[in-house]
């Protein structure tokens, strides 16, 4: 069996920061959309693909900091 | 002969901290690991933000694809909304345009002035009446209240201005040209 690199007392603040990072982000993610549909409909289109753009480098941090929950366990 | 020490990660904690002879039966029986459920807990949490996080992400792809597929689109058209002898000063008129139900409306406010906007209010849609004599264009619906000459908002809850619509003079025939600001 592979040696655990941490013990449960150290993972648990380990996700407990990166719940917080990932809630900000998602929290950015929401507030793009809404700001952008909002651009959208008033017929501003130049916010769209850097709005995009921004809320997949999110969503791609987010996925990492999950991949790399999954090899703590 | 000393008593072992459990391991630290097998060590399952009550919720009120005494220890595991002093707790009740049942707790006795089915002990929890509280710091585990804990860990657990946040875990599934952080999996369940990603996939909101996709979800925001796919949101954003689609309005992105939406705005790729409107500017593709190709400008409307002229269309012949009515002749100026049809329209008496302050009195409206309701035209499709540029779709066959987008709903917009031409006001003639002086003897050579015309404005014409989306009938949709920007809020929820519902059709704006206009009302010449206070300058405005009226939303039934919700109160809100946009400038008849601009179609800017002055009242009530819509986020947005009325996408105004070009008109254009031939004679004595108006035509609509195209629209500003992009239809709701």
């Amino acid at each position: 069996m592979p040696k655990r690199t941490f013990t449960r007392e150290q993972r648990t603040p380990i996700v407990q920061g990166m719940l917080v990072f990932v809630l900000i982000l998602v929290m950015l993610q929401l507030w793009l959309l809404t700001a952008t549909m909002n651009a959208y409909l008033g017929g501003d289109d130049r916010v769209v693909w850097p709005a995009a753009l921004a809320s997949i480098a999110c969503f791609t941090l987010n996925a990492g900091l999950v991949a790399y929950l999954r090899r703590l366990d | 002969m000393a008593t072992p020490i459990p391991e630290r990660e097998t060590i399952s904690v009550p919720p009120d901290g005494r220890p595991l002879d002093q707790q009740p039966a049942w707790r006795q029986d089915f002990p929890i690991d509280w710091p585990q459920d804990s860990y657990i807990e946040r875990r599934d949490f952080v999996k369940f933000l990603t996939l909101t996080s996709l979800a925001f992400a796919v949101g954003q792809l689609w309005i992105a694809g939406k705005s790729w597929l409107r500017s593709r689109e190709l400008p409307a058209g002229a269309k012949r909304i009515a002749s100026t002898a049809d329209l008496s000063v302050g009195a409206s008129l309701v035209f499709d345009y540029p779709a066959p139900h987008d709903s917009c409306i031409l006001v003639r406010l002086a003897e050579a002035e015309y404005v014409a906007f989306s009938q949709k209010c920007t809020h929820l849609s519902c059709a704006v009446i206009a009302r010449p004599d206070q300058g405005v264009f009226h939303c039934p619906c919700h109160e809100g209240s946009f400038e008849l000459r601009t179609g800017r908002v002055i009242a009530g809850p819509p986020p947005r201005p009325l996408p105004r619509i070009r008109l254009q003079f031939e004679g004595d025939e108006i035509f609509a040209t195209g629209v500003e600001g992009g239809m709701v």
